[in-house]
């Protein structure tokens, strides 16, 4: 900005002033004292329009700045502001007060009228619109849900009469990846989930002298709960993601279009293998976390709770049932379904760009974890009350 | 005759944004057709549309007389027997060359789809590569990959997304004749997307000029070039520059580069003013000619150079002059008009004089 006159070392802040005066009736004067810059405490507009509205009709403002020590576009800005706010009130400005370059610059603030938009402050939508607009995202997200659930659904009604077209090495790689690749992971996680209850136990126990039921504890919960439930969520986590994935950028790729327009659903194609290998693999991995699971209770009771190996394992095939692991495996089938879809629909949902996939991944993560939490809740009251 | 692809007052967009607006045009079986347009124009959306990936606000899409896209129903793009062929492609990238070609017979016994899998390849030379998976192969490859793929089940109707984007130029106008000469050969009845107009004339039969979702002209390569009929189509299609002259007679318009003959459309009165259309053919350079222009600017184009001219009044046009007319900048150089046929548009006053086109 031209015109900023620097401040005079010896006397770094000056203060500024506006005064009014009427000298004519119906013309508001207004005196600028002062050094008008942005490092000064600007006065406050509404000092102005009180004037132009209290002190009786007024039809003209006129300025002066002969006081005027030095200025820079604050001094603009404010007068930018009683300009128009004279403009609103239909009064007249008389600029000839002011100094050359303010003048020159304030042509120049007119001379272009502002682009739309360029402010960037998006107007935000009132309280009830924004309800509103995501009750209506919600049911959309509903009926899509159902729909492909549907869609499923049916395609798993072809599979089972042998119509359904997908390739078996599709299937096979899919088994391949959420079953065996998954077990270093489910087997380091379910190891660790054995032994932080069996701390955790272990400590409210010890102080009845009842150590032994540490076996009890540790295997109920894995075998009824915890197992399921964490092979669920790394699952989500590592192949619902993944699924997402593939199947976003095979909808950025036009590959998911192509097998459209020769004929092929990709509902047979690409989501129904994947949902049948995470649904066949999901309960045999959440069998061999159970088992994972229980030697980790082990090793914390043998090493740190002086309990013999036989004692525990004996507490252990006393206290586990075969219904308590058939409860267990019915759940991780359940999960495995909905992880499968939630990848899948997520997937298939994905927009066409490579920031759509990423969040198609991450969207798919998250709503296996929330079905899978729901769904837990819900099977574990039905067992309550079927008694399981 | 029975439209294989009719379009009808077709209105599409995303969300609540229009996209494109009331568009029409058919193509009767064997066609090519062609939507040209800069990025953006929304004929890509069309594309969509034809393949059932869109559903128009309003309109329908008829395909051998059948409604297959309306506002309410659309038969989905696995049941159309549509062939696309996508911008990128799109090949499948686990599967071979054979079996992408393959992936759309799967109705047909093995023998029926070896058969025609062999033949496609031999026809798009493509032997070759049959084993092949696809990154191992060059782009124009997979592209000719990618035609065999969608040709392959005998589509009714077969769409081409820009499908020679990803190659050189030079290699796109050849591949564009050849690939005609194929669908061709098939009957196939083609659509193609492009903003190139060399691929767009050397391979289809009729192009549509699209523009901000609306189709401008829907004609011959030949029409669109010589009577476009609006100034967005003379500007896109070719090179030319407008020259601001005043309506004499109905036969008659005078421009600074004198008298031209031909037909003025009846709505421009007497004495009204426009803008006439000078193509770079239009304006001969004649040595003996009274008539003169500063050359300001050339282009060597091998067999001939394109000359921006500037006239007395400051006005430019340009000409193409057979290359051993080699002429300095600055030098003044004669010329004559000849032009067969007046195109001429009403002139806006607010505009420059005249204005250099692309």
């Amino acid at each position: 900005m031209a015109a900023i006159r620097p401040n005079s070392g010896e006397n770094p802040i000056q203060e500024c002033h506006i005064r009014f005066s009427q000298p004519s009736k119906g013309t508001l004067l207004i005196q600028f004292t002062g050094h008008w810059t942005l490092q000064n405490e600007l006065p406050s507009v509404n000092d102005v329009e009180k004037q132009l509205g209290g002190g009786g009709p007024i039809q003209c403002v006129s300025f002066d700045t002969q006081a005027l020590t030095g200025w820079d576009s604050g001094l603009l800005a404010y007068l930018i502001k009683i300009i128009d706010e004279c403009k609103t009130r239909n009064i007249k400005t008389d600029q000839a007060g002011l100094p050359d370059g303010v003048r020159r610059l304030l042509d120049l603030a007119y001379a272009v009228p502002e682009r739309e938009g360029a402010r960037g402050v998006a107007k935000r939508p009132s309280l009830l619109a924004r309800i509103g607009t995501d009750s209506i995202n919600v049911a959309r997200g509903t009926a899509e849900t159902v729909s492909f659930i549907g869609e499923a659904t049916l395609a798993i009604w072809k599979f089972l009469r042998g119509k359904a077209r997908y390739r078996h090495v599709d299937f096979t790689m899919t088994i391949q990846q959420c079953g065996p690749q998954a077990l270093p992971i489910i087997t380091l996680i379910s190891f660790l989930v054995g032994v932080i209850l069996a701390y955790i136990g272990a400590v409210q126990l010890e102080q009845f002298g009842a150590e032994i039921y540490v076996a009890n504890l540790v295997g109920l919960a894995m075998a009824r709960e915890m197992g399921a439930m964490m092979t669920a969520i790394i699952m989500a986590g590592r192949t619902g993601g993944a699924f997402a994935a593939q199947l976003g950028t095979m909808t950025v790729n036009e590959e998911i279009d192509a097998l459209k327009t020769m004929g092929v659903s990709p509902m047979e194609f690409l989501v129904l293998p994947r949902m049948l290998a995470l649904m066949l693999m999901l309960p045999v991995l959440c069998l061999y976390s159970d088992l994972l699971g229980i030697l980790g209770g082990a090793a914390v009771s043998i090493s740190i709770l002086d309990l013999g190996v036989l004692e525990y394992f004996n507490q252990t095939k006393n206290a586990i049932h075969l219904h308590d692991f058939a409860g267990g495996l019915f759940k991780s089938a359940v999960y495995g379904t909905l992880v499968a879809i939630a990848g899948c629909l997520r997937g298939m949902q994905s927009g066409r760009s490579a920031a759509a996939v990423g969040d198609a991944a991450t969207s798919a993560v998250v709503t296996a974890i929330v079905w899978i939490v729901v769904a837990s809740a819900i099977t574990t009251v039905i067992y309550n009350i079927l008694g399981i | 005759m029975k439209h294989v692809l009719e379009l009808k007052e077709i209105t599409l967009g995303y969300g609540k944004q229009k996209v494109v607006e009331a568009i029409s045009f058919a193509l009767s079986e064997g066609q090519i057709g062609c939507l040209l347009g800069p990025s953006a124009c929304g004929k890509t959306t069309v594309l969509r549309a034809i393949a059932g990936f869109e559903r128009p606000f309003s309109g329908e899409i008829l395909m051998k007389g059948v409604k297959v896209s309306g506002k309410a129903r659309i038969v989905p793009p696995e049941r159309r027997q549509v062939g696309m062929v996508f911008q990128d492609f799109a090949l499948f990238p686990h599967l071979t060359v054979h079996d992408n070609i393959a992936f759309g017979l799967a109705k047909h016994s093995n023998a029926a789809r070896t058969r025609r899998t062999t033949q496609l390849a031999k026809l798009l030379g493509i032997e070759n590569i049959r084993t092949q998976y696809p990154h191992q192969i060059s782009g124009g490859q997979q592209q000719r990959v990618a035609l065999a793929r969608a040709i392959a089940p005998r589509p009714q109707i077969l769409l081409l997304d820009e499908p020679f984007s990803s190659m050189d130029v030079e290699l796109r106008e050849q591949v564009a004749k050849e690939v005609r000469v194929i669908l061709k050969q098939d009957r196939t009845t083609t659509m193609l997307v492009s903003h190139h107009q060399l691929e767009a004339f050397a391979m289809a039969d009729v192009v549509g000029v699209m523009n901000n979702g609306q189709l401008l002209q829907w004609d011959t390569a030949y029409n669109l070039y010589h009577r476009p009929a609006c100034t967005y189509v003379a500007d896109f299609v070719g090179e030319g520059v407008f020259l601001s002259g005043s309506v004499v007679d109905e036969h008659h318009v005078q421009t600074e580069l004198g008298i031209i003959c031909g037909v003025v459309p009846v709505e421009f009165e007497k004495g009204s003013p426009v803008e006439v259309l000078i193509r770079p053919d239009d304006i001969i350079h004649d040595d003996n000619s009274n008539q003169t222009a500063i050359v300001i600017d050339k282009v060597f184009r091998g067999a001939e150079f394109l000359y921006t001219l500037c006239l007395d009044s400051g006005a430019q046009v340009v000409s193409l002059v057979p290359s051993h007319h080699d002429h300095h900048l600055n030098e003044p150089i004669g010329i004559r008009l000849e032009i067969d046929h007046l195109v001429v548009f009403p002139r806006d006053e607010n505009q420059a004089q005249t204005s250099a086109l692309s």
